[in-house]
C-alpha cells in the first residue's frame, strides 16, 4: 500500500448510528462504527479493521478482581447491590454506565445485559473520561470503558478469570469485545476501496495498536476476510 | 430628510422583528421535531411515564421533570436566603466602600462560565458529599448547591435594586418613630419590596431550571426518580444534552419533545415573573 498525500478525507463525529446512517443516506462513503451493524444497517458491507475490548473497571483499592458475566449483569441490573454479595467488602455498589445511544453502551448492553435492563438508578456519564474519573475517585463504583483508556488510576477486572489484553482479545477468550467497523455500500468507489485496504495495511495496524486497539490478523491486501460475524 | 428618517425607522423595525422571527423559528422547529412522538405516545403517557429507555422505545420523562423540580427547589432553598441576606446587607447596612467591593465580586460571580462551576463541584463537592454525607456523591444535593451559588448574582442584583427603590422617606419615618435599623428593614423595606423579591426568586428559578453543563457534571444523570437528596438525578436539560450526540429517529424526536416540555415550563415561569413584577407598580 502506498501512502498518498493528495486525497482529502473529511471525518465527522457523531457516533456509530450516525456513521451507519450517513452511509445509508449516501452522505458519506465510509461509516465508522464501534459496534455490530443492527437492523436496517445490515444492508451495508462491514469491514472489521480492529477489535476493542471493553474493560470492567473498579477503584484500585477494591479487593474484588474477578466477576463472571452473570454477576456483572446482576450488578448493572441493580439486583446485586453490595460488594459483599460477590465476595468483596461490605460496601454499597455504585454503578456507572454510559448514555443511551453510545457505541460503548450498545456493545455492553448487547454482550453483557442481553434482554435485561440497566438499573435506572445507575449514574450516567457521556464520555469514557468522565466514567474513569468517577471510578478513580470512588472505591465503591464499577463502570466500563475502552481498554485503551484504562490507566493506573483504575483497575480492570477479569471476566471469568480472563483479564482484558491484546492476547486475550486475539485468542477470543475475553468476551467483552466489540468490532471497529468501516461500513460501505455495495461496490464502493476506487478511493473508498483504497482507503479500506490502507486501514488493513501493516502501517495502519501499527497505528491502531498504538491507540490500544487490537488490529485484525494480517491478510492479503484488499478486502477483509469474510465479514466476521462470530462473537 | 424625511425620507431618510422613514428608511432608518423601517430598518430598525426589521432588525427588531428579526429577533422575534428567530424566536418564532426556534419554537416552530422544536414543535415540528418533537410533537410527532408526543402525538404517537400521547401527552399524558409522555409526561407521566416513569421509564426512559429510548433504545427500547420507552419514553417517559417524569423522572426528569421531577429531577428538574427537586434540583431547582433545592437551589432556591440555598440561593434565596443567601441572596436575600447579601442584598439586605449591601443595600441597607454596608458602608459604601464595602458595598462597592462586594457588588463587584458578585458581578464577577455572574461572569464565571457554568462549566467552571460544574468542574469545581465535580472535584470538590462530589467527593466531599461521598465521603462525609453518603451515597455516590453525584446527587440532587450536589446539583442544588452548585445551582444555588449560580443563581446568587441574579437574586442579589434584582433584590438590591428593589431595596434601593424603596423611598428613603419610609426609612426616615421609621427611624423618627424610634425603630431600630432591623425593625425598619423587617417592617418597612421587606414588605415594600415583596413583589420585587418574588420576581427575583422566579428569575433565579428560570436560571436554575435552564442550566445544563454544571448540572450534568455533578448530578449523576440517573433516570430514576430520586427518593433522597443523596441520590443521582437527571434534569430535563441534561437529558437533551447528554443524549443528543448519538440520538437518531424516534429517540431524537423524544429529546426535542423534552425540549417542548422545558420550553413550556420556562415560558410559564417568565410570564409569572412578569405578572408579579407588574403588580408591584400598581
Amino acid at each position: 500500500m502506498s501512502e498518498k498525500k493528495n486525497i482529502i478525507i473529511n471525518v465527522q463525529g457523531g457516533g456509530s448510528s450516525a456513521g451507519a446512517r450517513a452511509v445509508l443516506s449516501e452522505v458519506a462513503e465510509v461509516g465508522m462504527l464501534s459496534r455490530e451493524l443492527q437492523g436496517d444497517e445490515k444492508a451495508l458491507i462491514p469491514t472489521i479493521i480492529a477489535y476493542d475490548a471493553i474493560a470492567i473497571i473498579v477503584h484500585p483499592l477494591n479487593p474484588s478482581c474477578n466477576l463472571d458475566i452473570t454477576e456483572i449483569r446482576s450488578i448493572f441490573a441493580g439486583e446485586i447491590t453490595n460488594w459483599s454479595e460477590v465476595g468483596g467488602n461490605a460496601r454499597k455498589i455504585h454503578i456507572v454506565a454510559r448514555e443511551e445511544g453510545s457505541g460503548t453502551r450498545g456493545a455492553f448492553d448487547e454482550i453483557i445485559m442481553g434482554e435485561t435492563e440497566v438499573a435506572p438508578g445507575a449514574i450516567v456519564q457521556d464520555s469514557n473520561g468522565a466514567v474513569r474519573e468517577i471510578i478513580a475517585g470512588d472505591p465503591s463504583a464499577i463502570g466500563y470503558l475502552s481498554l485503551g483508556l484504562v490507566d493506573k488510576r483504575v483497575k480492570a477486572m477479569a471476566i471469568s478469570g480472563v483479564l482484558p489484553s491484546v492476547d486475550t482479545v486475539t485468542e477470543k477468550t475475553y468476551k467483552l469485545v466489540r468490532p471497529m467497523i468501516l461500513a460501505t455500500l455495495e461496490n464502493p468507489g476506487k478511493e473508498t476501496r483504497d482507503f479500506i485496504s490502507f486501514c488493513l495495511s501493516e502501517k495502519a495496524r501499527e497505528i491502531l495498536a498504538r491507540e490500544g486497539l487490537v488490529p485484525v490478523a494480517p491478510t492479503a491486501a484488499g478486502r477483509s476476510p469474510k465479514p466476521d460475524h462470530d462473537k | 430628510m424625511h425620507n431618510k428618517e422613514t428608511l432608518i425607522q423601517w430598518l430598525l423595525a426589521t432588525v427588531a422583528l428579526s429577533a422575534i422571527a428567530v424566536l418564532a423559528l426556534i419554537i416552530i422547529f422544536i414543535f415540528k421535531e418533537g410533537s410527532p412522538v408526543i402525538a404517537r405516545l400521547g401527552l399524558a403517557k409522555f409526561i407521566t411515564g416513569t421509564k426512559w429507555s429510548p433504545t427500547r422505545g420507552m419514553f417517559g420523562i417524569l423522572p426528569m421533570i421531577l429531577g428538574s423540580v427537586w434540583v431547582t427547589l433545592g437551589a432556591l432553598l440555598i440561593g434565596v436566603p443567601m441572596g436575600l441576606a447579601t442584598a439586605i446587607f449591601l443595600a441597607e447596612m454596608a458602608p459604601p466602600g464595602a458595598s462597592r467591593i462586594l457588588k463587584f465580586a458578585i458581578q464577577l460571580l455572574a461572569g464565571i462560565p457554568s462549566v467552571v462551576f460544574g468542574f469545581i463541584g465535580l472535584v470538590i463537592l462530589v467527593p466531599f458529599i461521598r465521603q462525609w454525607i453518603g451515597g455516590p456523591g453525584f446527587s440532587v444535593l450536589a446539583a442544588a448547591i452548585v445551582l444555588g451559588i449560580m443563581i446568587l448574582p441574579t437574586i442579589v442584583s434584582v433584590c438590591y435594586d428593589v431595596f434601593k427603590a424603596v423611598p428613603e422617606a419610609y426609612r426616615e419615618g421609621m427611624l423618627a418613630l424610634g425603630a431600630t435599623r432591623w425593625q425598619t428593614i423587617k417592617m418597612v423595606v421587606l414588605p415594600a419590596a415583596k413583589s420585587g423579591i418574588i420576581a427575583a426568586v422566579i428569575l433565579g428559578m428560570g436560571r436554575a431550571i435552564g442550566e445544563t453543563m454544571a448540572v450534568i457534571m455533578v448530578a449523576g444523570n440517573a433516570t430514576k426518580i430520586p427518593v433522597s437528596p443523596l441520590e443521582p438525578v437527571r434534569t430535563l436539560t441534561s437529558n437533551i444534552a447528554l443524549e443528543m450526540g448519538y440520538a437518531i429517529g424516534e429517540h431524537r424526536e423524544a429529546l426535542f419533545a423534552t425540549g417542548i416540555v422545558l420550553f413550556i415550563i420556562i415560558a410559564l415561569l417568565n410570564t409569572l415573573a412578569r405578572i408579579v413584577a407588574r403588580s408591584e407598580k400598581v
